[in-house]
């Protein structure tokens, strides 16, 4: 098991962001939280990815605790934030490699790095390029190569394609196709259209609870719905 | 050493940047020049190259709080931050990561300036050495600043108070006129911040009096240590929430 989540709470004075979360991710798997808009996904993804302490419970990421253990499990993980996280001025090349390097990589391997991975991501073109100088899908695809670069066993992706348009998104799903099974992916959506495409299995949160797991197949069996759409609507709509 | 690739990377960002270029490098010698003509049309002594100087540089140093406000600050906003929270840095790769190269732009304005004034007329002897050696000191206390600025505003909020900081800086820093000249509460206020202090340091320094230039150096100590505590205080709280 990579992700075992145990009774994860996080509180911010009155308010619970995410409420007493539980579920296990396997190695390889392509994870989707699915939710609404401050449904506790972000806040899912920063205390795994150890941004922020959990009011209680915990974490193990392969077997290293999230609360306990902090340091090593950065090590072994990477995160794609929400927004576009480069460094402008900084060419592509070179955000790629400030990321190997601050991951402890010396300079020749991050330089051998940076280059595979803008040849995966299709970004060789536009390696001596500002970061601030590319369009708004290829600023994506960076932040999600530099998410890579340090060869993370789990990798979290907030909301990668918000705010793409249509070809820019297939693009990057071929791309995340690709990954697929080769590292664990948490991926967190409110495009239900990206999780059908993308995602091994389901988690849906809602007001900071988990209200929903499974393949996409379980949960229309369990629901007796027979789209995601309608699953998700019916399951979030109970708290309103 | 990853504190080193962290320091690069703020490096590139900030020479990047054409405003370093022109607040933090031109416009320095521009106002060196043009306080330098106004003298030569003075009746008295008022911006004689070896008191304007150090003013001038001291002023200059205000313009490394608004890069390192701005940058933290931008990297606040775009997530950029958030990424490398969630690497395996540590707070203090992170605190030594933004004020190494702002480091190397104070040691830049320090030695361009310096370069100007002798062409403007400062005679060259050991107590330049000094005098840079001591405003690369002072400079700390303006990198603190601007992490204090970066740690708690936004890059926009940085933008808005930097107006007032460097207003206040100039004004009550004794680099226009001495504030012996007004005196008072006016007076009273300057002396009561570091600024002034730094700039009458600086000037002991570039005259040789070393004797008197250890209190106001120990006022700017003294600042400077308070601002880095409370700021990599405030940061690590950050890194946290």
């Amino acid at each position: 098991m990579t992700v075992d989540i145990k009774n994860l709470t996080k509180k911010y004075k009155e308010r619970t962001a995410v409420d007493n979360l539980s579920l296990s991710i396997e190695k390889g798997e392509f994870f989707a939280l699915l939710g609404q808009n401050a449904a506790g996904k972000t806040t899912t993804i920063k205390m795994l990815s150890c941004l922020s302490t959990p009011t209680s419970g915990d974490a193990l990421m392969l077997e290293d605790s999230i609360v306990q253990n902090p340091t090593a499990v950065k090590q072994k993980i990477n995160i794609s934030p929400q927004e576009t996280a480069i460094a402008p001025n900084l060419s592509v090349k070179e955000n790629l490699v400030f990321i190997a390097s601050i991951y402890g990589s010396i300079k020749q391997e991050a330089e051998q790095k940076a280059v595979e991975m803008m040849k995966k991501f299709g970004l060789l073109e536009r390696a001596k390029n500002k970061a601030k100088t590319l369009s708004g899908g290829l600023q994506r695809r960076l932040s999600i190569a530099m998410a890579l670069i340090s060869n993370p066993q789990i990798i979290f992706l907030d909301e990668p394609t918000l705010g793409l348009d249509v070809r820019s998104r297939r693009d990057l799903w071929k791309i995340l196709l690709e990954l697929k099974g080769k590292i664990t992916i948490v991926l967190t959506t409110h495009y239900l259209e990206e999780v059908e495409a993308l995602a091994d299995r389901v988690g849906i949160i809602h007001g900071g609870k988990l209200h929903a797991l499974g393949t996409i197949d379980e949960l229309k069996e369990n629901t007796g719905h027979s789209s995601l759409e309608d699953i998700f609507l019916t399951l979030t709509e109970e708290e309103i | 050493m990853r504190y080193l690739a962290f320091a690069s990377r703020n490096c590139k960002e900030i020479f990047r940047d054409p405003l370093t270029l022109l607040f933090g490098i031109s416009l320095p010698i521009i106002i060196m020049c043009l306080f330098s003509i106004m003298q030569k049309n003075m009746p008295f002594d008022l911006y004689s190259i070896e008191n304007l100087t150090p003013g001038v540089i001291v002023f200059s140093f205000s313009f490394i709080t608004l890069f390192s406000g701005m940058l933290i600050g931008k990297d606040k906003s775009s997530s950029f931050l958030m990424r490398i929270f969630a690497s395996p840095l540590f707070a203090t790769d992170y605190i030594m990561g933004y004020a190494l190269p702002l480091i190397a732009v104070a040691i830049l304005q320090i030695v361009i300036c310096f370069i100007s004034a002798f062409f403007l007329g400062l005679s060259f002897n050991a107590n330049v050495l000094g005098a840079g050696i001591l405003l690369i000191i002072i400079a700390m206390l303006y990198i603190g600043f601007g992490l204090l600025l970066g740690t708690y505003f936004t890059d926009k909020q940085v933008g808005g108070i930097f107006a007032i900081f460097v207003n206040v800086t100039t004004w009550l820093s004794g680099t226009w006129f001495e504030l012996d000249m007004i005196g008072g509460t006016f007076k009273t206020i300057g002396y009561a911040l570091p600024f002034a202090h730094a700039v009458d340091a600086t000037r002991f320094a570039l005259s040789g009096e070393y004797a008197d230039l250890i209190l106001p150096l120990l006022w700017v100590i003294g600042y400077t240590i308070i601002i880095f505590v409370i700021s990599v205080w405030g940061f690590k709280k950050k890194m946290k929430s």
